[in-house]
C-alpha cells in the first residue's frame, strides 16, 4: 500500500500537471470559433443529461486541423522554427561545450564558483535578460559602438531584429542547459583514463575524440535536447529580437491566441507542435535510461 | 628466478653492462613535498624489478615518471642511454598497467586490450589473434564483449593486464597487477608473467605489497621509504642479508634484538640483556658498536632439553602458538618479558607435537642465522 502511494504520487502530479492541461487544449483544438465567453464553442450542457454530451461530441471537428494543412503559413513556420532550433542548439554546443570542459578541467576549489556564475543569470528575470539583448544588438547598441570605436567596422550593423539576433537570444538563454550536463559527464570522467590513452599511443588529440568525447556523449545528447526542445516552441527572443521575417511557431501561436483571439486554431498549433516535440522527448528518455544503465 | 647455475642473471654484478633505464639523482616534488628524493638506481634489460615499499612511499610516483606522465623536478632520467624528459608518453616503448586499471568505460573487454594495437604500427589483420591471445592468457575470452562495468574487480585488473601487455612493450610497468585476484589465480598468473617475460625479453618493473610475490617473480626488488631507496638486492640476498633493520623488518617475520657488540676478528658478541649469555655471530663489523641482532624466526630451533654444541640457546616458556597448516611459530617468553619467535615445519600431527602452551623449551641456534645491523 505505502509503495502504491509513493508510485502514484508522480502519476498523479503528471495527470494534474500535464494531462489535464493538455486534454483541454485537445478539447479547444476540435471546437469551433465563436464570438462568447469563452471563445469557442460548442460548450458541454449537462443540462439535458446523457443528450447534452452527445450533441456535445457530435460538434467537436477536425475543421481546424484541416485549415492549418491547408495553409502553407503554419507549415513554413514549423519548418522554419525547427531549422532556427536546430542551428541554435548546435551553436550552443559550439559555445557549451568548451565552458564546460573548461569547468571540469578547473581546480576542484574553483568549480562551485564557476557553476554559480553559470546559474547566476538566471536569478533575474528572463525577460529583462532578453530586453538587455536589445540595448547591446540595436544599431545604437553597445555592441555596434564598441566595434566602431576600436574600427573593427564602419558602418553599424543590423544585428537586432534578424535571425542572428535570434540565435545569439538563444544561446545566451538555454547556454547552462547545455553546459550543465555536459559538464557532470567530464566531471566525473578519470583523469588517468587520458594517461592510459596516451600510454597506447594516442596523441593528445586522438585520445580526445577517442576517450574525451564518447564519454560525455550522453551529456552531450542531453544537452542538447534541453536546449532544442524549449527553443523550438521560444516565443519570446524572436518576438524580441527577431525581425518581421523571423518566422517561429511560438509567434504565430502567440498572435493566433492574443490578436486573433482564436482560441481552436491555437489550439491547434499547439497540439501539433507537442506531437512534434514528443519524438525528440522520447529520444532523450532513452538516452537518460541508457546513461543510467551504464552508470548502474 | 630459477636460472641454471652456468647463466646466472645478474647484469648488475657486470660493470661492462649498460642499464636499460638510469635514474641520476632523482628528485620529484610535489609543491613542498618530497615524493621522491635524490633517487639513483639502474634497471637492467630483461629484469623483473619489484618495488617494495609501504603506501605512500612513491612507488606509483616512480612509474609515472618512467611512463612520462611526470616529469623529475631534478635529475634525470636515462631509457635506453637517451635522457626521455622531453619525451611524450605515447612516443616511449613503455605501457603502464594503473594501479586504479583506468579501463575505457565507454568500451568493451575486447575493445579496451586492442586500443593500443590499433594505435601502433600493427597490420589491422593480425589485431584479433593479439587479442585472443591476450584474452586467453588472462582467462578472459568469456568476457570479451562486456564493459567493464559488467565485470568483476579481479576481471577487470586482468583485462588492464592484458591490455598492458598487449603492445609488447620494450618496457612494462605495473603497478600492483596481482592485488585483486585470489591467491591462486595469483600464483598463476606470477607464473604467465615470467613465463612472457621470458619469451619476450620485456622488462618488467612491477609495485607489489605482496612480499611473496615479489620474492617469487622479481629479479631484483627495490624496498623504498619515504622516497628512498632503502636496499637493492636479489630477493635471497634482501631476506638473508638485509642493510637494516627497516629491511629486515619490512620483508618476512624477524626477531630484533638491541644490544652493544663487542667486535674480535669477524666475530660480534653481544651483550643484550642482564643475566643472558652473550649472542656471537659472524660479522663484518670491525670496530665495537650498539647494534640490532636481527635472526629470522625459522633459523631458530625448539627443544625441550639443553642442546650441545649450539653457540647461542637461551630458555623460555611458550607463551603462544600459531598454527599455519604447514608450519606452526612458537611465541616464547623470556624471563625478562621479552618474545622471541621460533619456526618449525609441521612433520609430524598436532596430537603427537612435543610441545604446548607453557612449557620450558630451549631456543637455539648458530654463529650464521642472524645478521648484526647498526643502521
Ligand atoms: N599529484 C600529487 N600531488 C601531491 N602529492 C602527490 C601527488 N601524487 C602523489 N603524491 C604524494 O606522493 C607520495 C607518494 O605517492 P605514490 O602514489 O607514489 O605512493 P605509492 O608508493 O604508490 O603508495 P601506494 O602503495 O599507496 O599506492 C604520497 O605521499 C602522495 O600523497
Ligand atoms: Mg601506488
Amino acid at each position: 500500500m505505502r509503495r502504491f502511494t509513493l508510485i502514484a504520487i508522480p502519476y498523479l502530479w503528471l495527470f494534474a500537471l500535464f494531462v489535464v492541461p493538455f486534454l483541454i487544449v485537445v478539447r479547444i483544438s476540435f471546437s469551433y470559433y465563436e464570438l462568447s465567453i469563452p471563445p469557442y464553442g460548442p460548450q458541454l450542457d449537462l443540462s439535458t443529461g446523457w443528450d447534452g454530451v452527445k450533441a456535445f461530441f457530435a460538434e467537436l471537428n477536425w475543421d481546424n486541423y484541416a485549415f492549418l494543412t491547408g495553409d502553407d503559413l503554419y507549415w513554413k513556420a514549423y519548418l522554419s522554427s525547427l531549422k532556427i532550433a536546430l542551428i541554435a542548439t548546435f551553436l550552443t554546443l559550439l559555445v557549451g561545450f568548451p565552458i564546460a570542459y573548461a569547468m571540469a578541467k578547473a581546480a576542484e576549489e574553483w568549480r562551485p564558483m564557476l557553476m554559480m556564475l553559470i546559474i547566476l543569470p538566471f536569478w533575474t528575470s528572463f525577460l529583462i535578460r532578453v530586453y538587455a539583448w536589445i540595448g547591446i544588438l540595436g544599431t545604437e547598441g553597445y555592441l555596434n559602438q564598441l566595434m566602431l570605436g576600436i574600427g573593427l567596422i564602419d558602418a553599424p550593423l543590423t544585428i537586432l531584429n534578424t535571425n542572428v539576433a535570434v540565435y545569439i537570444g538563444i544561446v545566451y538563454t538555454y547556454l547552462p542547459f547545455m553546459v550543465l550536463p555536459i559538464y557532470a559527464a567530464l566531471e566525473k570522467m578519470d583523469d588517468s583514463l587520458l594517461e592510459a590513452a596516451e600510454d597506447l599511443g594516442c596523441t593528445r588529440t586522438q585520445a580526445f575524440w577517442l576517450v574525451t568525447a564518447p564519454l560525455a556523449k550522453s551529456g552531450i545528447i542531453a544537452g542538447c535536447f534541453l536546449v532544442f526542445i524549449p527553443s523550438l516552441g521560444e516565443f519570446v527572443i524572436p518576438s524580441l529580437l527577431g525581425g518581421s521575417d523571423t518566422l517561429m511557431i511560438g509567434k504565430v501561436l502567440w498572435e493566433e491566441f492574443f490578436s486573433n483571439r482564436d482560441w481552436p486554431v491555437a489550439s491547434t498549433v499547439a497540439v501539433i507542435l507537442l506531437l512534434i516535440l514528443i519524438i525528440p522527448i522520447i529520444l532523450f528518455q532513452r538516452n537518460e535510461q541508457k546513461q543510467r544503465e551504464t552508470d548502474g | 628466478m630459477a636460472q641454471s647455475p652456468q647463466d646466472v642473471f645478474a647484469p648488475w654484478d657486470d660493470a661492462t653492462e649498460k642499464p636499460l633505464i638510469r635514474f641520476r639523482n632523482v628528485t620529484k616534488n610535489f609543491g613542498d613535498f618530497t615524493a621522491i628524493d635524490d633517487l639513483t638506481l639502474d634497471i637492467y634489460a630483461k629484469e623483473f624489478f619489484a618495488l617494495l615499499g609501504p603506501s605512500g612511499c612513491g612507488k606509483t610516483t616512480l612509474m609515472r615518471m618512467l611512463a612520462g606522465f611526470e616529469k623529475p623536478t631534478t635529475g634525470t632520467i636515462e631509457l635506453d642511454g637517451k635522457d626521455i624528459a622531453n619525451v611524450p608518453p605515447n612516443q616511449r616503448a613503455v605501457n603502464m598497467m594503473f594501479q586504479s586499471y583506468a579501463l575505457f568505460p565507454h568500451l568493451s573487454v575486447y575493445e579496451n586490450i586492442a586500443f593500443g594495437l590499433k594505435r601502433s604500427d600493427m597490420d589491422k589483420a593480425d589485431i584479433p589473434a593479439r587479442v585472443d591471445e591476450m584474452l586467453r592468457l588472462t582467462r578472459l575470452q568469456k568476457f570479451a564483449k562486456r564493459k567493464p562495468h559488467q565485470i568483476s574487480g579481479g576481471q577487470r585488473q586482468r583485462v588492464a593486464l592484458a591490455r598492458s601487455l598487449a603492445k609488447a612493450p620494450k618496457l612494462l610497468l605495473l603497478d600492483e597487477p596481482l592485488g585483486a585476484l585470489d591467491k591462486k589465480l595469483r600464483h598463476e598468473t606470477q607464473f604467465e608473467l615470467m613465463d612472457i617475460q621470458e619469451k619476450t625479453g620485456t622488462t618488467f618493473v612491477i609495485v607489489t605489497h605482496d612480499q611473496e610475490e615479489a620474492m617469487t617473480v622479481a629479479s631484483r626488488v627495490a624496498v623504498m621509504d619515504a622516497g628512498v631507496i632503502v636496499q637493492v638486492a636479489t630477493p635471497d640476498r634482501i631476506y638473508e642479508t638485509p642493510n637494516s633493520v627497516y629491511v629486515a623488518d619490512f620483508i618476512g617475520e624477524v626477531n630484533l634484538i638491541e644490544g652493544h657488540a663487542a667486535v674480535d676478528n669477524g666475530v660480534a658478541t653481544i651483550s643484550w640483556a642482564e643475566g643472558q649469555p652473550p649472542i656471537t655471530a659472524k660479522t663484518d663489523l670491525t670496530a665495537d658498536t650498539q647494534c640490532t641482532y636481527a635472526v629470522r624466526p625459522e633459523k631458530i630451533t625448539i627443544t625441550q632439553h639443553e642442546p650441545q654444541d649450539r653457540p647461542n640457546k637461551i630458555k623460555g616458556a611458550v607463551l603462544d602458538i600459531a598454527y599455519l597448516g604447514n608450519i606452526s611459530t612458537y611465541h616464547v617468553e623470556l624471563p625478562d618479558g621479552k618474545v622471541i619467535k621460533a619456526q618449525t615445519a609441521n612433520d609430524r600431527r598436532i596430537a603427537r607435537r612435543s610441545f604446548t602452551w607453557e612449557d620450558t623449551v630451549w631456543l637455539s641456534w648458530t654463529d650464521t642465522a642472524g645478521v648484526v645491523l647498526t643502521a
